[in-house]
């Protein structure tokens, strides 16, 4: 199995300082954001790579910079072995890029609404001045539509079915890598898993990556092989599903698993979490997720974590050994 | 023993377009007790908002009430004039929005926002609606309450702001809260703090809270009972054990089926096929026949009975049999 996106050290900062002249009168330092911050990941060919985290962990940021979007402030991504901001080869650029498609989370904004659905999905193809000959016909069909809605405007369908056009976008340059943006939290439930099968359907029969970056953990534990979880733009946790909801190791995945809502949680009274994700333009020291975390102690203040192995899963916690313990008190095995 | 709350018989909303007569809400029944969380769920368009609009008074024209009523303590509620509904609305019945950004006003402090709404509604000085502010504050979970009170909207978190809308909601100690979706702009984390206040406050007070919302996670933990709407239409009402773990009608079995929660370890997710139908084109008979498995001549024919408030769960022809019934 071949390393299809290989992640390193991917850094990102924003600048949100405000304009110089505010700077200079009000006398204030610049402001850097980092959104994301040393994350480093593979991607093995055909396997669904999701990112969870709550909104400001720097999952969107890393799908922007896996699909070219975003520059890395440090570190690289390498898709097929090729680094898209740094290499210079204009034609090995071109044939990476085609191999990669996204999928954005708000149906409604990702189709020009000028369009017809035909063109909407051959552009792909087009703009690489590809034959597009009942390309999207063909495109529909796949994703469930039917061939005579290439016709139409994307203001005659729903959201469930916007969703299979910009899925059948992605897959008219035959790409191997899709990032999925949130692709089903517009959606609702039953629509959601019409979405859902039908990208586990595609991937099957075209042999594609997915990277998914969701916030719904149900979703990403049901189409995941490997699961990174992210806090404050730093990777805290990976594993693979049945790994993580069963025996989550790090303190911060072990609470917002306790959060998730479940279906047979009636009158569930537990405790809820404290406290909220810091400012990400002053992050605590050390470890993050510190202020929040029930276990830490000096260290944790002081020494940011390495991500380290542990029985089939990478965590970056110094209290792992606690934490587990702690778990386990909670949920016996 | 107790009465209900809110107790809401046969409730029609209508909107009135250039080729027909919509029916967002079409002769819906319920009742909540006090103390108790009604869930109310649904997919996008299926009338649940409209419902609660509808309760509070807050129907943007055309919709408008066609048939049925409303009563809150047991006075008629539905047909108030305007000034009656405005006193009402705030002292009696609280709302909670689903986005907390955009229910506060940003150019006015919190506190002068708990003070207005109190002093509009209470007899009370300013020096006590402001000790109330920050006694209201504190008791949804605000830290420093005391000093926060003057701050803007913006200094707060997503997590904070929506606290801060309960403050509003509940200042004028309401007897029946209505919370659109309150958690949907939230993360997980903040989501399990809000849907604990609520539930500590319900509790507590015994305000009655009737809880719209999509995800079926969140009405399993925080609802007593539930209520599933299908196109305008209970399809069905009954205690959230009983819905959620042994569902009576298709609909209800579909949406609870195709919730990645509930199909654990399974390679694909069970999907109910199609979508909902538009208002304007609702075939005839059961509205949920064309999407359903065990649809027959009988549903394409008759629409089915409306739920009463009281008896029978599940407004099918051929509800799903559970194992239990069989004993």
């Amino acid at each position: 199995m071949s390393i299809l996106v290989s992640v390193r050290n991917l850094t990102r900062v924003f600048d949100v300082s405000k304009p110089w002249l505010n700077r200079l009168i009000e006398r204030l330092p610049k402001a850097l954001l980092t959104a994301v911050s040393d994350v480093s990941f593979d991607i093995p060919e055909q396997q669904v790579y999701a990112l969870v985290g709550e909104s400001g962990s720097g999952k969107s940021t890393i799908g922007k910079m896996v699909v070219g979007l975003l520059n890395p402030s440090d570190g690289l991504v390498e898709v097929e072995g090729i680094d898209l901001s740094r290499e210079t080869d204009i034609d090995k650029v071109e044939a990476v890029r085609s191999d990669i498609q996204m999928i954005f989370q708000d149906p409604f904004a990702s189709l020009n609404p000028r369009w017809k659905v035909r063109d909407i999905i051959a552009e792909p193809v087009a703009a690489k001045g590809g034959d597009t000959d009942g390309l999207a016909e063909r495109l529909l069909e796949q994703v469930g539509l039917s061939a005579l809605d290439a016709g139409k405007f994307p203001h005659e369908f729903s959201g469930g079915q916007r969703q299979r056009i910009c899925i059948a976008r992605a897959l008219a340059s035959e790409p191997k890598l899709i990032v999925c943006d949130e692709p089903t939290s517009a959606l609702d439930v039953s629509v959601q898993a019409q979405v859902l099968n039908l990208m586990s359907d595609l991937k099957d029969e075209f042999g594609l990556t997915y990277l998914f970056i969701s916030h719904d953990l149900t979703v990403v534990q049901h189409m995941a092989d490997k699961i990174g979880v992210l806090y404050l733009g730093r990777l805290v946790e990976e594993a693979d599903p049945d790994t993580l909801f069963t025996r989550p190791a790090h303190p911060y995945s072990q609470m917002l698993l306790a959060a998730a809502p479940k279906m047979d949680g009636f009158g569930r009274e537990v405790p809820p979490p404290q406290g909220e994700i810091p400012d990400p333009i002053n992050p605590p020291a050390g470890c993050a997720f510190n202020p929040r975390c029930p276990l830490a102690i000096d260290i944790c203040r002081k020494e940011r974590p390495e991500l380290q192995q542990i029985e089939g899963a990478r965590v970056a916690c110094h209290r792992i050994e606690e934490a587990l313990a702690a778990h386990r008190a909670v949920e016996p095995a | 023993m107790s009465d209900p709350v809110l107790s809401v018989r046969d409730l029609v909303v209508e909107i009135p377009t250039r080729n027909a007569v919509l029916r967002p809400v079409d002769h819906v029944s319920y009742d909540i007790e006090p103390g108790e969380i009604l869930g109310v769920v649904g997919e996008s368009g299926a009338g649940k908002s409209m419902t609660g609009n509808a309760v509070i008074g807050l129907l943007d024209r055309p919709a408008a009430i066609a048939g049925g009523e409303i009563r809150l303590k047991g006075q008629r509620i539905d047909n108030l004039p305007y000034e009656d509904m405005r006193r009402l609305r705030g002292k009696e019945i609280g709302m909670v929005f689903q986005d907390p950004l955009t229910s506060l006003n940003p150019l006015l402090q919190i506190g002068d926002q708990l003070t207005e709404t109190m002093l509009a509604h209470l007899e009370i000085t300013e020096t006590e609606a402001r000790t109330r502010a920050i006694a209201a504050l504190d008791e949804v979970g605000i830290p420093a309450a005391a000093s926060r009170i003057d701050s803007y909207p913006h200094e707060f978190s997503g997590g904070m702001r929506q606290r801060v809308v309960i403050a509003l909601a509940l200042c004028a100690e309401p007897s029946l809260i209505i919370a659109d979706e309150p958690t949907t702009a939230l993360d997980v984390s903040v989501q399990a703090q809000i849907i604990a206040l609520l539930k500590r406050l319900c509790r507590e007070r015994r305000t009655a809270v009737m809880l719209v919302t999509h995800d079926m996670g969140v009405i399993a933990e925080a609802a007593d009972r539930v209520a599933v709407m299908y196109a305008g239409r209970l399809a069905e009402l009954g205690p959230v054990r009983d819905v959620v773990q042994s569902p009576r009608h298709p609909y209800t079995e579909g949406l609870m089926g195709s919730t990645p929660l509930a199909s654990r370890g399974q390679h694909r997710l069970r999907q109910i096929p199609g979508s909902m139908p538009r208002l304007g084109s609702l075939p005839d008979g059961c509205a949920f026949h064309p999407r359903c498995p065990k649809a027959q001549d009988r549903c394409r024919a008759n629409p089915t009975p409306s739920l009463d408030a009281d008896q029978g769960r599940a407004a099918c022809w051929f509800p799903v049999e559970q194992l239990e019934d069989a004993q």
